[in-house]
């Protein structure tokens, strides 16, 4: 097998980025979605609501991006990942149906406003439920027959795959809190600091369990974590975890408000690092590399003058759009 | 479980059902927000409030339309991959960057700018809003050209090799690719349907409340600038429908024969078929009410040219007739009624009657939904008539499926169906709530929505259009 070129290290970082920032993006507005029915009616939930209305579209596209760059860098992976976890795929599309129009609807129809909140909580909970099934699922690895998939439409389901799938909604749902303990202030910044209390330690326990599960599932995961020299280079990621949890124990004591926020999002970061060392070079465990699915060149260096290009100009508007919804959210709106 | 026949059927209905649930929010969007564009724009020139006040009625309308077309759009850039995994691996290095340029050029624009357009009127003053409404529709279009590039590459492929793993890749370049022989056709006729679909619902909005009050304001604004609309693109549909039509002649013969009836060839001038019932078992047309050599007339622009027939496709290549022949049939009735209803308008308007003539207000009212019913219609013709295949000619849809089990897809079709059925379907009744309210000058705060006087949410965001939610 041919070694990864260049261009296909590119674009892999690409991905990686893109869906990153779909994890931690989405990740916020969909825990505030999982966290809802723990807010009051009225009041703190408008306030919850309101702090993601403007920036939810942006985030969610992230995951478009996710799913087109894929196709277009990694057709086969693409094929095969899609329809070996087509179940929890399909699954989660539905629920993000139910939770985008929740934005408007409950809006719309105060009469029916309870079925649009379950509606948005259900939605933002099954979604974050499947994609945290999704990674595990794929980290497990799938049977792949020539160019496709040949397992059967439950393989997904598996101890490991809920231990990931339950994970990623405590990490949404930590996210969740602590956008919140900045975008808000008074009783529901109370609100989400307690939440955040309780979040913290069990989001940390489930990174553990999937990080001691992780090197026994086979697919070589231990030699790439524990083989030296490898080793001095990996021993840092979960070295750094530690480093952070102790800074987010102290930014929680001294009620700092954005601390949290940023810390937790250099966990996801690290915890994001980790998958990168038990992944790479395969893009499906020990079926696809990286090199196997990648697109042809010229398909991908096409993408890489647009991207080089526009990835730069659309953080900027993001970053815009964001400075303007910026400051603390009450239920009446930004001040 | 490859062949897997009901599977492969299940998966076909289920991205018919999706596509055309999604495709019904952007012709819509495409549209609106184009015409947001256009009154923000006349409102910041002559500083006249109405404009601001039916920018703001439909900015509502706007938001829940635009919500229903992004969650029903991620479906699709994932189905790709769930149910046309085998299309998704061998077509992907030609369509994935063509769909990869959709998000980084035109979803991001949109979603970037949505936030501010909605919510943001107050915190970025009135000329950077407006630029954020531009950038809103800007990418909708940038959206529409590469989603309708991918489209037309697939009915008219070009540019393209075939490598070692069986996957169509770039031959030469990329505008040979982008620019395919039907999208220019296609890119004009389906933004000019968008276009129209619009000005057909604003204008039986405009109607209905004309009917109720032919002195409204805001209601005959809207329902002028739509007629004009009406009355001048429509015209210009048909003929660039006309040209896409010849297009299609040129490149994919048999989708013409199914969509004009045409199962035998004619040697010596071939009949425009009005109607008939079209039976593909036996290959022929049942009842046929026949011009006789009109059609080679309108194909070929001469009454005795030769039109071969679908005798002259092998049998596993050709579409299928029956629901073709209709579904075209549907598309250029509606897009006649649409003429027609601008004609009468434009006569009703050279007469001074354009908000009094009661009959022309309640046609118009009753033409609001054609055009989505219209673009389905068209979206059908072709996806049917480019049929038994995924890429025209080259790639078969029987072989472009995932490997699913029957069980698999009928499970997410049925759930798919329920789900759509009821977000939509409530979508819709919001929306036509919207609607049924009549745009007011210097709209109040929303009465019954506590607590969002400053504009965050859209339901006080549009405080000033939201005076209605007293009403209802």
């Amino acid at each position: 097998m041919a070694d990864t070129t260049v261009l296909t290290l590119v674009w892999a970082a690409i991905l990686a980025f893109a869906v990153f920032m779909y994890v931690i993006m989405d990740g916020f507005d969909l825990g505030i979605g999982v966290l809802f029915p723990i807010f009051g009616v009225g009041k703190e939930r408008d306030t919850a609501m309101n702090s993601i209305a403007p920036v939810w579209d942006g985030n969610e596209t992230w995951l478009v991006l996710g799913g087109g760059g894929l196709l277009a860098a990694f057709p086969l992976a693409y094929s095969v990942i899609m329809s070996a976890l087509y179940a929890p795929l399909i699954a989660m599309l539905l629920a993000l149906v139910f939770r985008g129009v929740a934005f408007e609807f409950r809006w719309r129809d105060p009469g029916h406003r309870a079925f649009w909140d379950i509606a948005f909580t259900g939605g933002s909970f099954i979604a974050a439920f499947m994609q945290g099934i999704m990674l595990g699922a794929l980290l497990q690895g799938v049977h792949v027959a020539g160019r496709a998939y040949g397992g059967g439409w439950w393989d997904w389901l598996t101890p490991f795959s809920l231990l990931t799938g339950a994970g990623v909604v405590a990490g949404y749902s930590l996210l969740g809190a602590c956008w919140l303990n900045w975008k808000t202030e008074g009783e529901t910044q109370a609100h989400a600091r307690r939440l955040m209390r309780i979040l913290a330690p069990v989001t940390l326990v489930a990174i553990l369990a999937v990080s001691a599960a992780t090197p026994f599932l086979g697919n070589e995961y231990f030699q790439r974590w524990f083989s030296m020299p490898r080793v001095l280079f990996t021993a840092q990621v979960p070295l750094v975890i530690c480093i952070l949890t102790w800074r987010f124990i102290r930014s929680l004591r001294r009620n700092y408000e954005l601390a949290p926020f940023v810390l937790t999002l250099a966990v996801f970061g690290l915890s994001f690092v980790g998958l990168g060392i038990s992944m790479f070079p395969y893009l499906v465990p020990n079926s696809i590399t990286l090199q196997m699915a990648a697109a042809p060149a010229s398909s991908q260096a096409f993408m890489l003058v647009g991207s080089a290009v526009l990835i730069p100009l659309i953080l900027a508007y993001t970053a815009w759009s964001y400075y303007v919804f910026r400051g603390k959210v009450a239920h009446e709106g930004y001040h | 479980m490859f062949h897997d026949a009901d599977a492969l059927l299940l998966a076909r209905i289920q991205f018919g059902f999706t596509v055309s649930f999604h495709f019904i929010f952007p012709a819509f969007s495409i549209g609106l927000a184009s015409y947001l564009a256009v009154l923000e724009a006349l409102w910041l020139k002559t500083g006249k409030a109405l404009y601001l006040d039916i920018y703001k009625y439909w900015l509502k309308i706007f938001a829940v339309v635009f919500a229903m077309g992004v969650v029903s759009g991620i479906v699709m850039a994932y189905q790709f991959g769930s149910n046309w995994a085998v299309f998704s691996d061998r077509a992907g290095p030609v369509i994935g960057p063509l769909m990869a340029y959709e998000v980084l050029t035109a979803f991001f624009l949109e979603a970037g700018f949505l936030g501010v357009m909605l919510f943001g009127m107050k915190k970025v003053g009135k000329r950077l809003h407006f630029f954020a409404t531009l950038m809103v529709a800007v990418g909708t279009m940038i959206s529409a050209f590469w989603i309708l590039s991918v489209n037309s590459w697939m009915q008219t492929p070009a540019g393209y090799a075939i490598n070692a793993e069986g996957q169509f890749v770039p031959a030469a370049g990329w505008l040979p690719i982008i620019f395919n022989p039907s999208f220019p056709y296609r890119l004009a006729h389906t933004v000019i349907a968008a276009y129209l679909t619009t000005a057909l619902a604003v204008g039986a909005v405009g109607a209905w409340h004309l009917l109720k009050d032919f002195k409204q304001d805001h209601a005959r604004k809207m329902f002028s600038m739509a007629m004009w609309m009406a009355a001048l693109v429509a015209p210009v549909q048909v003929f660039v429908g006309d040209q896409h039509g010849l297009n299609t002649l040129e490149h994919q013969p048999a989708k013409v024969m199914a969509m004009e009836g045409h199962y035998q060839s004619h040697p010596h001038g071939a009949p425009l078929i009005l109607f008939g019932v079209p039976d593909d078992e036996a290959q022929r047309m049942a009842h046929a009410v026949e011009i006789p050599r009109l059609g080679s007339l309108i194909l070929k622009h001469d009454l005795d040219a030769p039109l071969a027939g679908l005798d002259t496709i092998a049998p596993e290549n050709r579409p299928a007739v029956e629901v073709v022949f209709w579904s075209f049939r549907v598309m250029v009735g509606i897009g006649l009624l649409m003429f027609a209803l601008g004609a009468w308008s434009l006569l009703a308007r050279f007469a001074g009657k354009l908000y009094e003539w009661r009959w022309m207000k309640r046609f118009a009212v009753l033409m609001g939904p054609s055009g989505f019913i219209a673009v389905i219609a068209g979206w059908i013709t072709t996806e049917v008539g480019r049929q038994p295949f995924t890429i025209y000619g080259l790639m078969r849809t029987a072989e472009s499926a995932s490997p699913l089990a029957a069980p698999a897809v009928g499970a997410s079709l049925v759930a798919f169906v329920i789900v759509y059925f009821t977000v939509f379907g409530m979508g819709s009744w919001y929306l036509l709530k919207l609607m049924s309210r009549a745009p007011q000058p210097h709209e109040p705060e929303p009465a019954n929505v506590p607590g969002h006087a400053a504009g965050i949410t859209p339901a006080s965001a549009l405080a000033a259009g939201a005076g209605e939610s007293r009403h209802g």
